[in-house]
């Protein structure tokens, strides 16, 4: 039983970490239909800007709390950015081209990143500052709930509610409802669709940038390539839990963090992507558009 | 156009790149000694760099909008690329093709072994371009895993080559087969979904064979891959490295030329046509009596069939396969060369697979900045030319009213 | 007809204005090319570009004092991104361009693709990393060398460490999956059994790059194992071992060479400590070894990366042996290889008959107070 405990924890925390990311890429999908995939990217570049803030705040000797803060903020101010830019740059000429040429402009524009940011920083693996500290209060549990598993599952929930709440009653949130459901009927009533997609790209990245600060201080390194594979599971995750969904892409994360939890502890973690992407493919077929994806109806 | 507004626009733009790239590119830490590296210089070539861009950007851009413009007013026979309007005339179509083959012919000759190397790989994207076409282009389903069929021809070659020393062409079409019977496995399940959440299925698809390529090492050898696969046998003749080159290469512009012509024909039947209006409407095409599991997984099937045997070929070109071939990124790399060349559209296809193909290698050129390049330039052609290098143009019929005077 | 190539290609990409001068390539006829081969972009970049740095700072050197006998040493640097085709098409690039040596092949998978078209050309080919064991034991390619131990003598002596030295009777084997990790954990596994004397409690691959591990974690706390040994490259290894802290649990680390790396401690922080790995044996006092890292550090103003010591050797065995044989025929520098020893950073080397380097033994270091500590 305490095995099944500590699966079921390790699990949950993985999955908290594919929300995180998923989170972003749902919002985009959700409002303009687009597979970002330099998604990724942005959480590298976030986890790659609160390395060099938190390097040169330590080195001035800051509390940790503002180190935590400051860099926290750097992170989210330079990801929502490069966000804000990847978007009028290589999706706004395409809002009226084939869906599928947003998507080719998405994957030259991950590449892009990936060897920006080799070819700008370095190649290697860097040692990210621990940022934080073991707390005291976890220690009897921390062989099942490490702390930094404890911020990311409560940062998760925390910003799962926010963007729900910022989607349902705020006017902003009203206006990213309308967008996604009649781009033209949207302009016509009067909203600014460019400005409501650049916000969406904005707090998409901004959630991929606290993501990567607390990933890369959960892992412990990063380099330029992390965003990949963490992209591809979250896009995954997103896609699990319905795909424009904000609580199903948390929903779909920790479903796939579970399975792959459980797959490694129960089966070997040889097949744990295996098993992943299986149950994703079960899941569609008994559920075509994802755990609390709206089924889509079609029109004549 | 460079008028003093777009000159000041264009230096916000730089600005702001410079804040953008600023702790990538100028501040370089040191965690360990704590030491901060701060790089100046390279605040300047951003500054001048975006500035010039982004004039040339929004230059583009305008003359872009400009085109759309113009080719809304005058109909659409000019909005035809030039070789389109050059296809049409059997006498210039015969004379591209005729001077096509022959340079396709005496390219060995030409050039060096690397060369033909390359070239050899060119065509077979070409091919496997054409493929997919087949499943993205034609019938609209869009197919993130289109490399595990991939995989799947070059491991039974492999695999058969390695445990019953089978030979090329014995495997050649058995790979091929094997291929499109996965291709109709994956197609099964996938038959109700659409849109992306295919796109992800098939992603998944192409990662869990390759994984079970990687994990089940009883099987293929795992991660450490299968080596000494044979070349293509030449009735029995033990060929010399430069020579099999060369006979890959004939090989692959054979296959190219027999491929063209199956798509071209396939295109134009029943079933073409089927993929075509399924891609348009589903409901419709149901409506018009067109049983859609059988059109949806010919498709499958049929482009699996292509991957298959060039999967085959891939295995004999190498002599030396593992699982770190067919990851996703392979994937993408051939749905780029269908977007970008233009779906749908043959000659497209395979002006696309040689841009995307051989521009990498002349890159090389470039050194470390050439996958930069690369990504860079995937995006500016997405953006200045969304419908691709060579749009596919639809079959039209234009009606002329008939002077009054003949009736 | 010479030509004098020395061009300078504005690398102008959306938005950033980088500026690379190519290095002017000097007259034909007066120099020796040496292909760099390896992955320099895509995810295993890091393994691949500390050899480019490690052949540019000698080339530079020799150079700068006149050459190889008066000629000088032009570099062709060639990505392969690790994977086999694209190393196929390097390589015939590489014999196209008149490549005289090979220096590289980081992975062994595209290794192996790309030593074919090698040994057709006749051209002679010293591996930093490619550990895979058949390179050299099989027979197949006579034109390849290396300056690192293949997979099976490092297994077998973490092995031997791990039941003779540590006594230990349950180990968990964890790799990561891939060409070198897998291979070197196969063979572990096949000694532990072998051996009698230990039971593999687990046997189990880890996804590269997977954002957290703590699931494997509890499978190695779940299975009792007294130790875990890891095949595969430190970035995997801190993540583990970190993991396996944070989760509490106190099984001992033994690893690779992939490991024994500054980067390890580094990333791992307080973590590796008590880490043992197997490595080249210390050549820290080794003056040449100091001086290697000395110059990398002049020269590009970082620590050296992954197998940078072991390119910094096969570049210096590879243009000694030019030196001694005074051409580049393949036979005449494998003969250069086998007899005359050369100073490395490695220690002095030579080759055996089947390509391996003697003289590159092993020994079990460990993690003391932050340094790799080497154990007698």
């Amino acid at each position: 039983m305490d095995y099944f405990i500590e699966l079921f924890f390790s699990g949950l925390s993985r999955g908290a970490i594919y929300a995180l990311i998923a989170l972003g890429y749902t919002m985009v999908y959700g409002i303009i239909g687009l597979i970002n995939f330099a998604h990724g990217e942005i959480y590298m570049i976030g986890a790659f800007t609160s390395f060099t803030v938190a390097t040169i705040l330590t080195i001035l000797g800051l509390p940790l709390l503002a180190i935590i803060v400051l860099t926290g903020i750097a992170a989210v101010v330079w990801s929502a950015s490069y966000g804000y830019t990847i978007e009028k740059i290589a999706y706004k000429p395409l809002r009226h081209a084939p869906r599928l040429s947003a998507l080719i402009s998405a994957i030259g524009m991950s590449m892009f990143l990936q060897n920006y940011v080799l070819l700008a920083q370095t190649s290697d693996f860097l040692p990210f500052p621990t940022l934080i500290p073991d707390f005291a209060f976890m220690e009897p549990i921390a062989h099942i709930v490490g702390s930094t598993d404890l911020v990311i599952l409560i940062t998760t929930t925390v910003s799962m509610i926010f963007l729900m709440v910022l989607i349902k009653y705020t006017r902003i949130g009203k206006a990213m409802r309308a967008t996604a459901q009649d781009r033209t009927m949207a302009m016509l009533v009067g909203i600014n669709v460019n400005r409501v997609i650049s916000a969406t790209f904005v707090i998409g990245s901004s959630m991929a940038a606290i993501g990567g600060l607390l990933i890369a201080s959960h892992i412990g390194q990063i380099n330029f390539y992390i965003g990949f594979l963490a992209g591809i599971k979250a896009f995954t995750a997103a896609v699990l839990g319905g795909i424009g969904s904000i609580p199903g892409a948390v929903l779909g994360s920790v479903v796939l963090g579970l399975t792959e939890s459980f797959a490694t502890g129960y089966v070997s973690s040889d097949y744990e992507d295996v098993f992943a992407f299986s149950l994703l493919v079960l899941i569609l077929i008994f559920k075509p558009s994802g755990l609390l994806g709206k089924a889509d109806t079609q029109k004549v | 156009m460079f008028t003093l507004q777009e000159l000041k626009r264009s230096a916000l733009i730089s600005l702001w790149f410079v804040f953008l790239t600023f702790p990538i590119m100028v501040v370089k830490v040191n965690s360990i000694e704590k030491t901060v590296q701060w790089r100046w210089m390279n605040v300047v070539y951003v500054l001048v760099g975006s500035f010039v861009l982004s004039l040339l950007f929004r230059y583009f851009l305008y003359r872009k909008e400009q085109q759309s413009g113009e080719d809304e007013q005058q109909g659409d026979n000019t909005g035809r690329s030039l070789i389109h309007r050059l296809l049409i005339v059997p006498k210039y179509r015969n004379m591209i093709y005729g001077v096509l083959l022959g340079t396709a012919v005496v390219f060995p000759f030409l050039t060096s072994s690397y060369q033909v190397n390359i070239m050899t790989t060119a065509l077979m994207y070409v091919v496997l371009g054409l493929g997919l076409n087949i499943v993205v282009g034609l019938a609209g389903l869009l197919d993130l895993g289109y490399v595990a069929f991939y995989a799947v021809g070059a491991y039974s070659y492999a695999l058969l080559n390695y445990h019953f020393g089978l030979g090329f062409w014995a495997v050649l079409p058995i790979g091929g087969l094997l291929a499109a019977m996965f291709g109709i496995l994956l197609g099964f399940p996938v038959l109700r979904l659409r849109g992306d959440y295919l796109a992800i299925v098939t992603l998944g698809f192409g990662e869990i064979i390759r994984l079970v390529l990687e994990n089940w090492g009883g099987f293929s050898q795992g991660p450490s891959g299968i080596s000494n696969i044979s070349r293509p046998g030449f009735f029995g003749i033990e060929l010399s490295l430069e020579m099999a080159i060369v006979y890959i290469y004939y090989l692959m512009v054979l296959f190219v030329i027999v491929t063209i012509f199956l798509v071209n024909r396939l295109q134009d039947s029943r079933l073409g046509r089927a993929w075509i209006a399924l891609r348009e409407d589903e409901i419709a095409c149901q409506a018009m009596g067109i049983d859609k599991i059988k059109t949806k997984l010919a498709a499958f099937s049929l482009g699996a069939l292509w991957a298959g045997i060039i999967g085959v070929v891939f295995a004999a070109k190498t002599t030396f396969i593992n699982p770190a071939s067919f990851t996703f990124l392979e994937s993408a790399i051939i749905l780029s060369i269908v977007v970008l060349g233009g779906m749908g559209s043959i000659i497209g296809v395979i002006i696309g697979a040689l841009v995307l193909i051989l521009l990498p290698e002349y890159l090389r050129a470039l050194s470390e900045f050439r996958m930069l390049a690369f990504g860079a330039i995937l995006v500016c052609m997405m953006v200045f030319r969304p419908q691709g290098i060579i749009a596919s143009i639809r079959r039209t019929y234009t009606y002329k009213p008939r002077n009054r005077d003949e009736a | 007809m010479s030509v004098k190539l020395n061009k300078k290609i504005a690398a102008v990409a959306a938005g950033f204005l980088m500026t690379v001068a190519l290095p002017g390539a000097g007259l034909t006829a007066d120099t020796i090319k040496i292909g760099v081969a390896g992955p320099h972009s895509g995810d295993l970049a890091s393994y691949g570009l500390p050899t480019v740095n490690a052949a540019k700072i000698i080339a530079d050197k020799i150079n700068a004092s006149g050459g190889i006998n008066g000629k000088m040493v032009e570099l062709l640097i060639e990505d392969t991104v690790c994977k086999p085709e694209i190393a196929t098409n390097t390589a015939t690039k590489l014999v196209s361009d008149g490549a005289q040596m090979i220096l590289g092949g980081i992975c062994s998978g595209a290794t192996k693709a790309a030593l074919p078209i090698y040994l057709d050309a006749g051209l002679l080919v010293i591996s930093p990393s490619a550990t895979n064991p058949p390179l050299t034991q099989s027979g197949d390619y006579p034109n390849f060398f290396r300056t690192i131990a293949p997979d099976d003598a490092q297994a077998q002596l973490d092995v031997d460490f791990a039941i003779e030295t540590m006594g230990y009777t349950k180990i968990a084997v964890i790799h990561d999956k891939g060409d070198y990790g897998k291979g070197f954990a196969e063979f572990a596994k096949q000694f532990i059994e072998a051996s009698g004397k230990a039971e593999v409690v687990l046997f189990e691959g880890v996804t590269p790059g997977q954002v957290d591990y703590s699931a494997v974690v509890q499978k190695v706390k779940q299975s009792g194992a007294e130790t875990v040994i890891f095949g595969g490259y430190h970035p995997e290894a801190s993540k583990i071992i970190t993991m396996m802290k944070k989760k509490r649990l106190d099984a001992t680390f033994i690893s690779d060479d992939g490991v024994k790396d500054q980067t390890f401690v580094k990333v791992a922080q307080e973590n590796a400590e008590g880490a043992y790995a197997s490595g080249p044996k210390d050549t820290s006092n080794n003056p040449l070894a100091q001086q290697a890292v000395q110059e990398h550090k002049d020269m590009f103003g970082t620590d050296p990366g992954a197998f940078f010591e072991n390119a910094y050797s096969a570049m210096l065995a590879m243009t000694s042996a030019a030196a001694n044989a005074d051409s580049t025929d393949l036979a005449a520098l494998k003969k250069a290889l086998q007899t005359v020893p050369v100073e490395t950073p490695l220690g002095s080397i030579t080759f055996d008959e089947k390509g391996d380097a003697i003289g590159v033994g092993f020994s079990v270091y460990q993690v003391q107070n932050g340094e790799w500590v080497e154990l007698k």
